[in-house]
């Protein structure tokens, strides 16, 4: 099972430096707030679930609000340029989080209830 | 002195077997695509609003869990208490309990908000909601019936299953304990509030379960042409009348006790006046067809002697059963909530109004859909597995019951 | 209902309570850092004076729809639409006494729907805030069934353009949750705001827990009543005139 977990995130790694999508994103984040990057990307790829999971449960239940560690934070820093300037939201095939989960084909729940546009989250 | 074991055999798939097969098999397709409709385009497509939020998928769903866990009651009979002729029908009688549970659970969870998020429902326990020890009491209960059934069918077991026999019947009463508490624990509504609701959910299962055990025997077996012989649909019968007028009296000491209070009027004046489709569900279906109608066919001597008037006392039950559980949940939840007691309420949000509710296509599909998952279930795995006993007939039945009683 | 801005006694309680917020959305509590967890120190609540409230204004229900967007158009039926908050009309047939009050989540210390929620998706915080953790919710509605004042709201559709700080989502239950992102902020609820800037100034929120706190001495002083008191539920929200 973790061979084969390596073995798509490798090849996913590979796609995604490729396309270049991701990496312009990540260009402007780090241009926006230099150094303050959450984690390395290898790490985000493989543990960014889980600290959203503990996240939301600090933040739901015990009410605590870093302002570097919220899901704003997040689509702020990942936030994807559309044609016509405007971020995209999660309907659009460029957004930061889709690039992955579409071809990883692991559904995105969170987007049912949280707005997928940068500045319409805390 | 020796015991002569009934023989069992399975289903023969004959000429009825796979028609009946297809026809249950597309009920429960349209039911389920019924389920994929309303999780796809929200509750929006149902009946359902915020002042009724359950409707008919829960009547449905409700039924086949109240009656799961009566239909069990005749291997009860049998294991636990000892009565020989119940014996045989032991087997088939855990199965149909299984078979209910399973299809009602179907109807349930596919019914929630966020179906996707079972998981969610099994992980996650509150201990203080009588809806988490549910979820508990029916896995449990699957668990336990399915011993049971091993050691009913397993010749190595069958010593055993005296023993798992009054395990599945305590885990069951408590099982539909918990299942009227959900109601019963609701201290919000005075149309639910109450001690009574957990003993009536008994006494309804014993009487919705036996009904359609008794139907799935006679028709299984006349599927194939086997003979059910009259001394067994006797002593069923004979159940049932009781289980009937056990349900009956626990409803009127429940409508007494509101009645004899100057509070419990407003509510008693709508289920039994004011109601609407409420009040004709309850005196049309849940008393004439489901209570007064069934007792003289299976009580008076002119009619109970017909096996037909036996046949339709148990399908009136079942009519009369599911109007009970509409009154109960769907007219429970209408009856406007009471911030105020006493005053005059309106809002821009339906307070003071009765709640309305129409029921809505995909809700009636999806709860038909999981009966006749139900259904389904008994028939395959009859044709699996022995579970019927190879003859019903009168003379096999006293045989077993003279030489174990011998 | 007397014109509260032409009364004077009332037009300087109403600065006093007015001090206090400064402004709408600026108020004078200590804002905790946005990290600080929620504590059992605090208990959060509200006082609703229904003698200030009129039966025409809706401002408090229609600034908490625009602030968490459930007032937004749906495709259902009007029984099917959210309503975190809702103004009732009460009437008392005896004397014939009018009322009128805005009802939403009433923040109980002993919460119904908590108890019976399966999953632990209705919670109480620690400071005193009921609220459906959305992400472990199933939407199987006994909390709509266990409340005692319809408070709570199943959304039936899916949604879009969610709100800052108010996610929502199909198939999820949802109520008040007492401005939760903008008290943690160390804002008011909008309801508060909304009222103060009709000029009715009806809804007073603080901490019950502070008895230095205006809503605490307010208590105090009214001794104001609650919804269903009778159900012992220990509600936050406290209703003065009733």
């Amino acid at each position: 099972m973790a061979g084969v977990r390596t073995f798509v995130l490798a090849a996913l790694a590979l796609v995604l430096s490729a396309l270049g999508v991701v990496d312009g994103a990540m260009a402007e984040g780090t241009a926006k707030w230099p150094g303050q990057c959450v984690a390395d990307s290898a790490t985000m790829r493989r543990n960014h679930f889980e600290m959203l999971l503990h996240q939301r449960d600090d933040t739901m239940h015990r009410g605590e609000r870093p302002s570097d560690r919220s899901l704003g934070a997040c689509l702020d820093c990942h936030a994807v340029k559309g044609a016509d300037g405007h971020a995209v939201t999660a309907a659009d095939s460029r957004h930061f989080c889709r690039t992955c989960h579409d071809s990883a084909a692991v559904r995105i729940d969170c987007f049912s209830c949280h707005n997928s546009a940068p500045g319409a989250s805390k | 002195m020796a015991k002569t074991k009934m023989p069992f055999t399975t289903l023969d798939t004959g000429p009825h077997f796979y028609p009946m097969l297809g026809v249950l098999a597309a009920v429960a397709a349209v039911g389920l695509g019924s389920a994929l409709y309303m999780e796809h385009h929200g509750h929006v497509v149902t009946g359902m609003s915020n002042q009724v939020v359950w409707g008919l998928p829960h009547v449905f769903a409700i039924f086949l869990i109240v009656a799961a866990s009566g239909a069990l009651n005749v291997a009860s009979i049998g294991s636990v208490f000892g009565k020989a002729p119940y014996k045989p029908l032991a087997p088939l009688s855990g199965l149909t309990a299984v078979a209910l549970l399973a299809g009602g659970l179907m109807v349930l969870v596919l019914d929630l908000g966020r179906p996707d998020r079972l998981v969610v429902a099994m992980t996650h326990f509150n201990f203080s909601s009588i809806f988490a020890w549910n979820v508990i009491l029916y896995n449990g209960f699957f668990a336990i019936v399915g011993v049971y059934l091993w050691t009913m069918l397993d010749r190595r077991m069958n010593g055993h299953s005296g023993k798992v026999g009054l395990a599945a019947f305590l885990w069951r009463l408590i099982l539909t304990t918990g299942t009227g508490s959900i109601f019963g624990f609701l201290v919000a509504r005075e149309t639910y509030h109450s001690a009574v609701m957990a003993p009536l959910f008994i006494a309804m299962s014993l009487s919705f379960g036996k009904a359609v055990f008794l139907l799935v025997v006679v028709g299984l077996y006349r599927m194939e042409d086997r003979e059910v012989g009259d001394a067994m649909v006797k002593r069923l019968a004979k159940l049932q009348a009781l289980f009937v007028a056990a349900t009956f009296y626990l409803v009127v000491v429940q409508h007494l006790t509101n009645l004899y209070t100057a509070r419990g009027g407003e509510v008693e004046h709508f289920f039994l006046g004011s109601g609407g489709v409420y009040t004709l569900l309850f005196w049309g279906g849940q008393i004439l067809v489901g209570t007064v109608l069934p007792l003289i066919l299976l009580l008076h001597p002119g009619f109970n002697t017909t096996r037909s008037n036996v046949l339709l006392a148990a399908a009136l039950v079942i009519v009369g059963g599911l109007a009970q559980v509409y009154v109960i949940v769907i007219g429970g939840q209408a009856f406007p909530l009471s911030l105020f007691p006493g005053m005059q309420v309106t809002s821009d949000a339906f307070d003071g109004t009765v709640g309305a509710y129409d029921p809505s296509l995909p809700e009636l599909l999806l709860g038909l859909g999981g009966a006749a998952v139900a259904l389904l279930i008994i028939t395959v795995a009859s044709a699996a597995f022995r579970f019927l006993p190879a003859s019903l007939a009168d003379a096999e039945v006293d045989k077993h019951h003279a030489e174990a009683n011998a | 209902m007397t014109d509260v801005l032409s009364n004077p006694t009332r037009r300087s309680l109403l600065a006093g309570i007015g001090a206090l917020t400064l402004a709408p959305g600026i108020v004078l509590m200590a804002p905790q850092p946005a990290d600080a967890a929620a504590t059992s120190g605090k208990r959060w609540g509200l006082l609703i004076d229904t003698t200030k409230c009129d039966a025409g204004c809706n401002a408090c229900v229609q600034a908490c729809g625009a602030e968490h967007g459930w007032s937004d158009p749906t495709h259902g039926r009007p029984d099917q639409a959210p309503k975190w908050v809702r103004k009732v009309d009460v009437k008392d047939p005896a004397s014939g006494k009018t009322a009128s009050l805005p009802v939403m989540c009433q923040h109980c210390a002993k919460p119904p729907c908590v108890d019976v929620c399966p999953t632990g998706a209705s919670f109480k915080r620690a400071d005193g805030i009921v609220l459906v953790d959305r992400h472990i919710c199933i939407g199987c509605r006994y909390c709509m069934m266990a409340c005692p004042f319809k408070a709570r709201s199943f959304v039936h559709e899916d949604i879009a353009n969610q709100r800052p700080g108010t996610p929502r989502g199909n198939g999820t239950v949802e109520a008040c949750n007492l401005c939760v992102t903008r008290v943690d902020a160390g804002k008011l609820p909008v309801c508060v705001d909304a009222c103060a800037g009709a000029g009715k100034g009806a809804i007073l929120f603080g901490d019950l827990n502070d008895p230095n706190s205006a809503i605490a001495k307010r208590v105090r002083e009214v001794a104001p009543a609650r919804l269903r008191a009778d159900l012992r539920l220990d509600t936050g929200v406290h209703y003065q005139g009733l």
